[in-house]
């Protein structure tokens, strides 16, 4: 059985990288009693297909995992162990049965959304915001490698102020296998330092 | 360097809504967050305020490796059960982090609460090895504590320390509080609870420390003072409060209470990520260089069903996917075959893979091995620790080379590739032979490999370098000299080559300095010191640990750092560390070195008892612990002719 959830990932867990919250998942399956998949082989591995990484610190609304278990259960059993297992710090929202021919999440991936927060206030965002969209490229470099980041930028709207009257941004990057926008290198080309904002991924957008 | 703390306790050293908020700006910045962050499944959290006594168990290296640390996992278990008292946990903070800590005045804080340490009653540091000692004294620098026990007052934190390097406590005589000699988890309590009366009394801390002193297991090293002699040997220990015990011996439980089930399950990875179950305490082999068999005798096992029930109890509330079985050498454990069925049916087709390090070389080894794991055939470790049957008689470890290469070859069979072999070299009385026979003894091996799986076969030889510990038959040896370890080391790495064979060695600068604390004095207090300031930390990390250093703190404070590893002491030599009594007898190490001279062995004292001197101590102990719980022989009568045993 291929089962999808959909889960949050909020503060306490924002320090935990893709590995370990890979890791997390296979022992939140065995705390849950759920009988969890494995590869066949000589190193079995667990069935846990996490749709995208989300970068260190960042917290997430709306994640999304595939897991294979090894038979049929109850949609509702399955969702209710989870929730009674699940770590502080991941909270899960959605559980659903998936066709187990379904394309893997990767490949139907095509963009996330970000709700970004500026600790720092920025008084000319507006501009900013203005200037950057009206560039024809942004050129950049990542890893030595250069790159356009403006067609990557599918949105960027300012939202209306957090209670605490701090900036807020909503931004909509692509995110398909080899061509992934990032939130940090966004706010770079709007000259804010990552280090300055808090970065919440809203929605994961999949093509059907 | 920040200075925490300038005012009173009662003004709160520096307010945690401040260190949570500070953290929300660092943390981003640094390598690996997750080690700051706490907030784990598992983890205890309480209401600050309604708590009386607030501990902080600290392990002085990073999270990475404090928190696989069983002996704080227990002391967390249990303190925690009490309502008045809430236990957290604090690591030491990698280096960036640090700049990072002391660039924004933020203190070392507990992971729960994010208290600064300073608000904390008490602060526990486990010292499992020496190379921590710097860490400690890091920690309590940034913690804003100061260094010495001399200059803390009321205000501050009761700082302990446990773990066996407390087996010899002189080297860190200045700076901790109290000692715990032994097992942690009755004497802990009590000092909760003295600690409580104390606060309430609202005595001096000289009249903490004093009462303190009064714990069987806990040593107050301020009530004593050491004397030497003029060739700079120690002298002998002088009591400066009539009512302060000497010796100080060691606490035991006389049953191991049942294992903690509850472990945290940290966020990002750690050594070692499992369940860890003592299945046995202390060893009755006898190895003559091991320190831990010397220290945590008498042997006390676990029965199989408790061992099974903790393990079920901890995979339900952790999902970890290992389980480890400890002890210091599992082929002893009574019931292991029916311990190792029972895991393996108990747990069969949940993906776990079980440890069970510490076997003896027979072939039942493998059937254990064997019967533990699913699939995966990795590797197998044995640990022969010396070459030639003669030095392995030496060591008091017999096992003849026959045996050991049928269990190799039985090894090979079962399909493993790859055997690890662990030695070390620097034994008493090892000549170049002995250490040449180290690379026939791997060639032999990996010819039995070839024999049964041809080319696939390895052999990793570990070899490590002998450092005498106290409380040990071998705490008179000399230990090599650098040149030494260097011209051993060569002619292994010349004859180690070809393909299938591996060699690890450890240099020999990080061999000394574990020499030079390990059997230090209380004058070795003072190198730590200046070691520290001049920026020595992280010694077991090859990365930060500075030889250099470590010889500029001995040039400073005008010691020889010779004088405590290379010296042969002799025989009747008084040692710093006899104040502490392990129950084994001197007159039982000495006979044993001498004994190992003669190449002259010892049976597994479960089949004849040596008088070590655990029973005659512990009698009433065992007498009211009777059965196999307890491998020592049975006491069945009330009172039984002792004064043989009285004295050394």
């Amino acid at each position: 059985m291929r089962i999808r959830i959909t889960f949050a990932k909020t503060a306490e867990m924002r320090y935990t990288g893709h590995l370990d919250l890979h890791r997390a998942w296979e022992r939140l399956m065995r705390r849950a009693g759920l009988p969890l998949a494995y590869t066949q082989g000589f190193s079995p591995h667990p069935r846990i297909n996490l749709a995208s990484a989300l970068p260190l610190g960042f917290t997430g609304a709306a994640e999304v995992v595939d897991i294979w278990l090894e038979q049929e259960l109850p949609l509702d059993e399955i969702t209710t162990a989870l929730r009674q297992a699940a770590p502080p710090g991941l909270r899960i929202e959605q559980v659903e049965a998936i066709d187990e021919r379904a394309p893997t999440l990767q490949t139907v991936l095509q963009a996330s959304e970000f709700a970004i927060t500026l600790l720092e206030p920025v008084p000319d965002l507006d501009h900013r915001r203005a200037a950057l969209l009206a560039a024809k490229d942004i050129p950049r470099e990542r890893r030595g490698k250069s790159y356009d980041l403006r067609p990557l930028i599918l949105e960027l709207q300012i939202l209306p102020q957090d209670e605490q009257s701090r900036q807020r941004l909503l931004v909509c990057l692509v995110a398909r296998e080899g061509a992934t926008g990032r939130p940090e290198e966004l706010l770079e080309a709007l000259g804010i330092d990552p280090l300055s904002t808090r970065v919440h991924r809203t929605v994961l957008i999949f093509s059907v | 360097m920040i200075c925490f703390l300038s005012v009173e306790r009662d003004l709160q050293v520096i307010a945690f809504e401040i260190i949570e908020a500070q953290l929300e700006r660092i943390l981003p910045t640094v390598q690996k967050p997750g080690r700051y962050a706490g907030g784990e499944l598992n983890q205890v959290v309480k209401d600050w305020r309604a708590i009386s006594t607030h501990v902080a168990l600290v392990f002085p290296d990073i999270y990475d490796i404090g928190m696989s640390n069983l002996g704080l996992a227990v002391l967390y278990d249990l303190l925690n059960e009490r309502p008045d008292v809430w236990a957290e946990r604090a690591y030491s903070p990698w280096a960036d982090m640090e700049a990072a800590m002391r660039a924004a005045g933020v203190p070392l804080y507990s992971l729960e609460s994010k208290h600064a340490l300073a608000d904390f009653d008490i602060i526990g540091f486990s010292l499992p090895y020496e190379t921590l000692y710097t860490n400690a004294l890091n920690a309590l620098d940034l913690a804003g504590i100061p260094l010495f026990s001399a200059e803390r007052n009321e205000l501050h934190p009761l700082i302990i320390a446990g773990g066996h390097t407390t087996y010899n406590p002189e080297p860190m005589a200045a700076f901790i509080d109290a000692f715990v000699i032994g097992e942690g988890e009755e004497v802990i309590q009590e000092i909760v609870n003295t600690q409580q009366t104390w606060k309430a009394s609202g005595a001096s801390r000289h009249e903490l420390l004093r009462r303190l002193s009064r714990i069987w297991g806990v040593y107050v090293p301020s009530l004593y003072n050491a004397h030497y002699a003029e060739d700079d040997t120690f002298s002998h220990i002088e009591k400066l409060d009539p009512d302060a015990p000497l010796p100080v011996t060691k606490r035991i439980v006389a049953r191991m209470p049942p294992p903690p089930t509850r472990f945290i399950v940290p966020y990002i990875e750690t050594i070692h990520q499992r369940v860890p179950v003592e299945i046995m305490r202390g060893c009755t082999r006898g190895c003559r260089f091991c320190q831990a068999g010397m220290i945590t005798r008498p042997v006390r096992e676990r029965p199989v069903q408790e061992i099974v029930d903790a393990i079920e109890h901890a995979l339900d509330s952790t999902g970890f996917e290992e389980v480890g079985l400890l002890s210091l050498s599992s082929s002893d454990y009574t019931h292991i075959l029916e311990l190792v069925n029972a895991v393996s049916a108990h747990f069969a087709g949940r993906h776990l893979s079980v440890a069970l390090p510490s076997l003896r070389i027979e072939s039942v080894s493998v059937d254990l091995m064997d019967a533990l794991k699913d699939a995966r055939r990795s590797g197998f470790t044995l640990a022969p620790e010396a070459a030639t049957e003669r030095m392995r008689e030496i060591i008091n470890k017999p096992v003849s080379t026959r045996q050991l290469l049928e269990t190799a070859h039985e090894i090979y069979s079962r399909g493993y590739q790859t055997i690890k072999l662990y030695f070390m070299i620097g034994h008493p009385s090892e000549t170049i032979e002995d250490v040449q026979a180290i690379a026939d003894l791997c060639k032999a091996v990996l010819a039995e490999g070839r024999k049964v799986i041809g080319k696939r076969a390895q052999v990793t030889a570990g070899v490590s370098n002998f450092v005498p510990k106290p409380h040990t038959p071998f705490q008179w040896v000399p230990c090599d000299t650098t040149e030494q370890i260097l011209a051993k080391q060569a002619l292994l790495k010349q004859a180690l080559r070809g393909p299938g064979l591996k060699l690890n060695w450890t240099p020999p600068e990080d061999t000394m300095l574990e020499a030079w604390l390990s059997r230090g004095d209380r004058r070795m207090g003072e190198v730590i010191y200046q070691a520290w300031r001049l920026g020595a930390k992280f010694d077991a990390w090859n990365e930060h640990y500075r030889y250099d250093i470590w010889l500029a703190a001995f040039r400073t404070v005008g010691l020889d750092p010779n004088f405590y590893t290379h010296r042969e002491r002799p025989i009747d030599e008084t040692f710093p560390w006899e104040h502490i009594s392990t129950t084994v007898r001197k007159k039982f190490l000495t006979e044993d070195y001498l004994w190992s001279l003669l190449g002259k062995t010892r049976i597994d004292c479960r089949e004849r008892c040596f008088a070590c001197g655990i029973l005659p101590t512990f009698i009433e102990l065992r007498r009211q612990n009777p059965g196999e719980v307890w491998q020592c022989p049975e006491v069945k009568t009330e009172r039984i002719q002792i004064s043989n045993f009285v004295g050394d």
